[in-house]
């Protein structure tokens, strides 16, 4: 398709906008009476693309989350199981690809059976056709395509949260099959509930953007693998000691933090769905205002929490707080102002810290913090909504908290089960000390550095 | 001729270079190394695990000389590579059986 200069773009619409101006509000063609909102088929082409054009740049945007968190967890693992967590990220986001067009997108947003039972379909049906577009005056508003690709990325998303988790002892290829039953299967399920328009959605609980569906999801399956998987060898001593086993290369993880900040101003700015007039744009413009600013407060709040704490200002700590407040405010990012926003991001960055500490003290290994990152926050950003959202409800938001934690959990153990039993889940020891790169993979991240 | 093994604090590796250069030796081979001795690691602190870091980073520089010079450059060595603080390292001395420059095979004390 030929590509229209931006310059020449915006002087059309310009002039076509301003043409619209003058044509009064009404019966538009002559001696016709329209129904619904009386726009020319000019602006509702326009409207529509701009809709369209806006959720496919934040759907690109989320698919460079898929970037972040491979660097993040490049950066946080040794140097030794570095390829094989590149691997797992880049083959888990092609996995989850396949599998929500394959069946997942349908499972979640299918007509349905019931409220609880979602309907089975496979692949994408047609795109919206002009004239159904034309004929719905506007309501009809974006490509259905846009929306395959603004959802798949989320699943990606939910789905990369248990690679940090379970890295440097699962093998690979058990993992690439949970996370085929994962996206095509566990997510979809418990997304259709409350994105859906399931039972979740219609008792009222909120999750603009996915603190529960997403976030407490992954970290939910994330929960269930560690405990079935074991800590990493050495990680924990009788005596209760944790043994640290620091992150081989920290400009990554710091690179891979930015990248998710980045990314997720299209993960929670498209998940206002829309852009077009003056009030999407303006709460538009709040959620990634939210955003970044609830992305602050967390990182200050854990850098700060572990200098009192620790006496260092610990980086990956930092990091990890600037991730625990985007996910807390992911839940509501539109209603709070700023600086409310701001506070649940710096909540989120002090419970972070303390999560990090006691589930390592519960001896339960979890090398990038996915856990209490997207576990605990994302149970406090889906909690929090009930207060900064006035149609929540702090009930209705616990229902939706247990429901897809246990939804997840419950589901995951029985895969993890499933798949231990059928191919092993776990390195061998001799493996695990070697490296899951030569074990797995049979390539070295680093060669022409000298391992320990 | 001797086998001088020098392990040294990483930073002193300039000046040590630089001195050595000064009384005519023209060669050596370092290696990046950890160690301790009297000087204790430190303490680090990884997402609230405290755990010790005993070896420090150190350089090793071997050179063959001959024995009548050992004496020079162990004493060149030391002044440059000196701080004062604990750490600083130790010299080993060694003799040497024999030396072979493997473009021109020679031998002995000329292969040096």
């Amino acid at each position: 398709m030929k590509k229209i200069p931006a310059a020449k773009r915006k002087t059309v619409l310009t002039g076509l906008l301003l043409l619209a101006a003058t044509v009064p509000c009404g019966p538009v063609l002559a001696g016709e009476a329209s129904p619904g909102p009386d726009l020319p088929a000019t602006l509702i082409n326009l409207s529509y693309a701009l809709d369209t054009f806006y959720f496919l740049i934040c759907g690109a945007l989320v698919m460079w989350m898929a970037a972040g968190f491979a660097m993040l967890e490049a950066g946080l693992v040794r140097g030794k199981n570095t390829v094989e967590i590149l691997t797992k990220n880049v083959a888990l986001y092609a996995i989850a690809c396949l599998m929500y067009l394959l069946v997942g997108y349908n499972i979640m947003y299918g007509d349905g059976v019931s409220s609880v039972l979602p309907s089975l379909r496979f692949f994408l049906g047609p795109d919206n056709s002009v004239e159904a577009v034309l004929k719905s005056g506007g309501k009809t508003y974006y490509s259905a395509m846009a929306d395959f690709f603004f959802q798949v990325v989320f699943v990606a998303t939910a789905m990369s949260i248990v690679s940090g988790a379970v890295a440097e002892r699962m093998k690979l290829w058990t993992f690439l099959a949970f996370a085929v039953i994962m996206t095509g299967f566990i997510y979809p399920v418990e997304g259709y509930w409350k994105w859906g328009g399931g039972f979740l959605d219609a008792m009222g609980f909120l999750d603009f953007a996915g603190s529960g569906v997403v976030h407490l999801c992954g970290a939910s399956a994330a929960l269930a693998g560690v405990l079935i998987l074991g800590p990493r060898k050495g990680k924990y001593g009788p005596d209760g000691r944790v043994k640290a086993i620091p992150g081989c290369n920290l400009p990554l993880a710091t690179l891979g933090t930015f990248i998710l900040w980045l990314g997720w101003f299209g993960f929670n700015g498209g998940s206002e769905l829309k852009i077009s007039d003056i009030t999407e744009a303006n709460a538009v413009s709040m959620v990634f205002v939210n955003t970044n600013t609830a992305a602050a407060g967390g990182l200050v709040a854990a850098l700060l929490l572990s200098r009192l704490w620790f006496g260092k200002a610990d980086l990956t700590m930092a990091l990890n707080g600037a991730l625990a407040g985007l996910v807390a405010i992911t839940a509501e990012p539109l209603t709070p102002t700023p600086v409310v926003a701001t506070l649940v991001g710096v909540i989120g960055g002090l419970l972070v810290v303390p999560a990090i500490v006691f589930i390592d003290k519960a001896r339960i290994d979890d090398p990038v913090g996915a856990i209490s990152v997207h576990g605990v926050v994302g149970t406090w950003g889906v909690l929090v909504a009930a207060f900064t959202n006035p149609d929540g409800s702090l009930l209705t938001q616990l229902a939706g908290v247990g429901t897809i934690f246990a939804w997840t959990f419950s589901t995951s153990i029985l895969a993890w089960l499933f798949l231990r039993a059928v191919m092993g889940i776990r390195v061998s020891e001799e493996e695990e000390l070697e490296g899951v790169d030569i074990a797995e993979c049979g390539l070295e991240a680093y060669p022409e550095f000298s391992r320990e | 001729m001797k086998k001088i093994e020098a392990i040294i604090k990483p930073f002193k590796l300039e000046p040590v270079k630089e001195a050595l250069n000064e009384i005519g030796i023209r060669g050596m081979t370092i290696s990046e190394v950890k160690g301790y001795g009297r000087q204790k690691g430190h303490r680090e602190v990884y997402r609230g695990a405290e755990y010790n870091v005993d070896f420090n980073p150190k350089i090793k520089i071997e050179l063959v000389v001959s024995a009548q010079s050992a004496d020079e450059v162990i004493t060149t060595i030391r002044e440059a590579a000196l701080s004062g603080k604990i750490g600083d390292g130790k010299i080993f001395v060694l003799a040497v059986e024999n030396v072979l420059r493997v473009r021109t095979g020679e031998q002995g004390p000329e292969a040096i």
